[in-house]
């Protein structure tokens, strides 16, 4: 007979459930899901030792265990804070969380050069869903925001160092998930930055997925720079037989156009397991190389948050709505104001944005400004 | 005349050679521990003898030892810091560059209680030439049989390595300390788990202080006992205080824990009194890190009773109106000094030192510099000082490490102290260019409710 495996008693705002020992708070909420999950942006549970950096994710231990249940002193990182039996666990019930987690979200924003209009990861970022969720309407910051020296990564990962929050997702995945690592964090404190040190390419096999794991727009991928914003994409599960990783990905397409290929995500944003189990990284063969519909075998639509602003590329047999432009404007056809990319070339991709503190506004791709 | 029991010898001359060292009864309580005591024995005397740890947290070192995981088959390591970065902290230093043997001694008995056969000294990486002092203790200790295989005929081998830094304050924390021993980047580690489980390599580990573990010497000399009955309270044997600041006789000080504040700075003994006859306005008196007090406050507790140079005494009233001990680091300003460019010099020191893992720390303390120079440089708005409140608020507590809150507290301290000299510079925005606030009310008696 199997023995029974003791589990502890959690109580996390007011909710109790049963986990396995050894299971953090964060886990544990994930469990209950909804409203009493913390926010995560460094924690990544397919990442051995990630977490407890990014602080988004404090909550409050008003009893320790039924051992010994005195509350603990401070906020604890729920990620890398391990349940006892009997644990009394605050997070959206507490005023004090509350009020940290909103200066948590501050101290993360001051520096971030709020570029979301021009960011590839708007649409799909934690900063932004963190901020609007957990943050507060102005800044109190009156200050120039961080820039930082370029660094150029090679032809596949393009890295935006001001949007970075330096969470070490992608030195753990860079260690954890390909055979070298070549890139980490120089520096320290408020000057440190994600870099190679001596200039050289990201190209190692698997590395692609350091792009899926950024929470934020500071490492996107460079054959999808400005080719199109997520939500007017259509993302589709799909697979191909590789012999070098699960083959099984999401497809982000515009017609029959394939626009970027990435690893198939679970609802925290995190790489999903694939169907033969282990966490389905992607090699960088099936996401830089395979643009082709051709190239695919496509299983039908990825299920995407009905709250994601991406959910509304999701939808299929939608009846075309009929052109009203031409209507209102008594005759005059619709003039292109603006197109994102080469054509126009209005964004200029030669300006390098790392360099500009806080928003970057039309003066910074002025012709002069290049 | 207060009792010494570690630089008594410091200044015989040549005592950094091992012959004059060991002529001068050097080397003694290694002889003592390793012959007639056993490991656990000698734990237990550093445990009576109530020694807290002098790196700035003031833990008891007995108590820490006896933590200590001692899992089969695992090695265990034992591990000096020999970091001090800490602003007006410079007592190790003087420990080191004159009486190296001292340490060397103290590290010998230590690692035999805690059965660490390889001992590293982490140092300060600009304190280049100590490293060569130690090294050079390090090989005469072994010529004559104190370190190596089997000393002593006990069966007990003993190594200790030097490891410089490479110039980071952070790598002062434990853990940062044995990331960057292992090679790593001197990022904190988080904990649980502790250094005691799982330090060094993974393997248990116990981080002390320069002159904790110089301190061990005098404590198996004496008997932990004997050692418990020097200095008052929870406060015992001897502490070493490096003086700076407006002071006449800047320098490192041995006291006994039981002389007041106001004896240490004014007795010719100490510090000689504040320099060219100025007033006494505020003092760090345990490092860059703990809470400024103004003259009155330092001097007395806010119930009226003096102030004394010790653990409990200095941090009587806690943060609202004491401060701490710390690592020893007295800074004293006089009434010339301006406690808003004080407090500006202190975070931008914390800003570049942090190590930028955690978001309070990295982003909050850059904030707090860049706030506190304008309000220097004649441009700050009264709503900054609320604002550096806020901040200083968010990081304290919500960090891996202490340095988060190392930074948060001398910002808090001024303010709560002096938050009229930080409104004066506001409002006096031309003025506070020119000429300081001075000492104002700083020094006044302060009125002491009767029950
Ligand atoms: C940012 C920071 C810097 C520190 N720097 C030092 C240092 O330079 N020397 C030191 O002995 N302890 C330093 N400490 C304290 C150590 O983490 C640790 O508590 C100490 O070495 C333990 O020794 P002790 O118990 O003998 O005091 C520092 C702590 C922090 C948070
Ligand atoms: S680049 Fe992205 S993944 Fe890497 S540390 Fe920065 S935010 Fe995290
Ligand atoms: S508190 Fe500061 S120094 Fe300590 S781990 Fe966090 S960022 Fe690093
Ligand atoms: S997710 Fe827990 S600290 Fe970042």
């Amino acid at each position: 007979m199997a023995e029974e495996k003791k589990l502890f008693k959690v109580t996390i705002d007011n909710i109790t459930i049963e986990v396995e020992p050894g299971t953090s708070i964060l886990n544990a909420a994930r469990k209950i899901g909804g409203d009493v999950v913390p926010p995560a942006m460094c924690y990544y549970s397919k990442l051995k030792d990630s977490g407890g950096k990014c602080r988004t994710c404090l909550v409050r231990v008003a009893a320790g265990s039924t051992a010994d249940p005195r509350p603990m002193p401070k906020l604890v990182a729920s990620c890398r804070t391990n349940v006892m039996d009997g644990m009394i666990v605050e997070n959206i019930t507490s005023p004090a969380v509350q009020e940290a987690r909103k200066g948590v979200v501050e101290f993360l924003l001051i520096n971030h050069p709020l570029d979301c209009p021009i960011c590839d990861q708007a649409g799909e970022c934690h900063l932004q869903d963190l901020s609007y969720e957990h943050g507060a309407e102005g800044t109190r910051y009156e200050f120039n925001r961080r820039t930082f020296k370029k660094h150029d990564l090679g032809p596949y990962i393009q890295l935006h160092m001001t949007r970075c929050i330096l969470c070490y997702r992608c030195v753990f995945t860079a260690d954890q998930v390909t055979n070298k690592r070549v890139h980490g964090v120089l520096d320290r404190g408020d000057h440190s930055e994600i870099a190679t040190y001596i200039e050289k390419n990201l190209n190692n096999d698997f590395i692609g997925n350091v792009i899926d794991v950024c929470p934020v727009g500071a490492l996107t991928d460079k054959t999808f720079r400005f080719k199109n914003r997520v939500w007017f994409t259509k993302p589709v599960d799909a697979h191909r037989n590789c012999d070098k990783c699960c083959g099984e990905v999401q497809l982000w397409m515009r017609g029959d156009e394939v626009f970027r290929v990435t690893a198939r995500k679970d609802v925290y944003g995190e790489v999903k397991d694939n169907s033969k189990g282990g966490p389905g990284w992607i090699c960088n063969e099936c996401r830089f190389e395979k643009k082709n519909a051709s190239d695919w075998v496509i299983e039908g639509l990825s299920d995407i948050s009905r709250h994601s602003v991406i959910s509304q590329g999701k939808y299929p047999g939608l009846v075309k709505p009929k052109e009203t432009v031409v209507e209102v404007m008594n005759g005059h056809s619709p003039k292109l104001m603006m197109n994102i990319h080469s054509v126009s070339e209005v964004n200029k991709p030669e300006i390098e944005l790392s360099k500009i503190a806080g928003p970057a506004h039309s003066s910074d791709f002025n012709s002069n400004n290049a | 005349m207060s009792k010494k029991l570690l630089l008594e010898k410091a200044h015989v001359e040549n005592i950094r050679l091992y012959d004059v060292y060991r002529r001068e009864g050097g080397y003694r309580s290694v002889e003592k521990a390793l012959k007639t005591m056993s490991p656990d024995q000698v734990t237990e005397e550093v445990k009576k003898s109530g020694l807290r740890g002098r790196g700035g947290a003031g833990f008891p070192a007995g108590m820490k030892w006896s933590f200590l995981a001692k899992p089969e088959g695992v090695p265990r390591y034992l591990v000096c810091n020999a970091d001090e970065s800490e602003p007006g902290t410079f007592k190790d230093r003087y420990l080191m560059e004159f009486i190296p043997h001292l340490l060397i001694e103290g590290l010998i008995v230590s690692s035999f209680a805690l059965g660490s056969s390889r001992t590293y000294i982490y140092i300060r990486g600009e304190y280049a030439w100590i490293v060569d002092i130690l090294e050079q203790a390090i090989a005469e200790a072994k010529n004559n049989g104190w370190l190596g295989k089997n000393i002593l005929g006990t069966g007990f081998n003993c190594e200790i390595y030097v490891q410089r830094g490479a110039g980071a304050y952070i790598c002062g924390e434990e853990t940062a300390l044995l990331e960057s021993l292992e090679g790593k980047r001197g990022n904190p580690r988080l904990k649980p788990p502790f250094p005691a489980v799982k330090g060094l390599y993974g393997c248990p580990t116990v981080v002390n202080n320069v002159e904790t573990l110089a301190a061990v010497v005098p404590i198996i000399n004496l008997g932990g006992d004997e050692y418990a009955k020097i200095g008052v309270g929870r406060s015992t044997g001897t502490k070493l205080i490096s003086a700076c600041g407006n002071i006449n006789k800047p320098g490192v000080y041995e006291i006994d824990m039981t002389i007041s504040v106001e004896e240490f700075i004014y007795s010719d003994e100490y510090c000689g009194g504040i320099k060219n006859g100025k007033r006494l306005k505020a003092c760090i008196p345990g490092g860059s890190s703990v809470p400024i007090v103004p003259a009155n406050l330092l001097l007395k507790t806010a119930k009226g009773e003096t102030r004394y140079m010790n653990y409990e005494s200095l941090s009587d009233g806690g943060f609202a109106t004491g401060t701490m001990m710390g690592s020893g680091g007295f800074i004293v300003l006089d009434e010339d000094q301006c406690v808003v460019k004080n407090t500006y010099t202190l975070a931008r020191f914390y800003r570049h030192e942090s190590c930028g893992q955690c978001s309070p720390c990295r982003e909050g303390t850059g904030w707090m510099e860049k706030i506190l120079w304008n309000i220097e440089n004649g441009k700050g708005k009264m709503s900054d000082i609320d604002l550096l409140w806020d901040i200083q608020r968010k990081i304290e507590g919500n960090t891996i490490c202490p340095l988060g809150d190392a930074a948060a507290w001398p910002v808090a301290a001024a303010i709560r102290h002096f938050r009229d000299e930080f409104e004066w510079h506001v409002l006096n925005p031309d003025k506070c260019l020119t000429e300081n606030y001075g000492l104002r009310h700083y020094a006044d008696p302060i009125h002491v409710p009767v029950a």
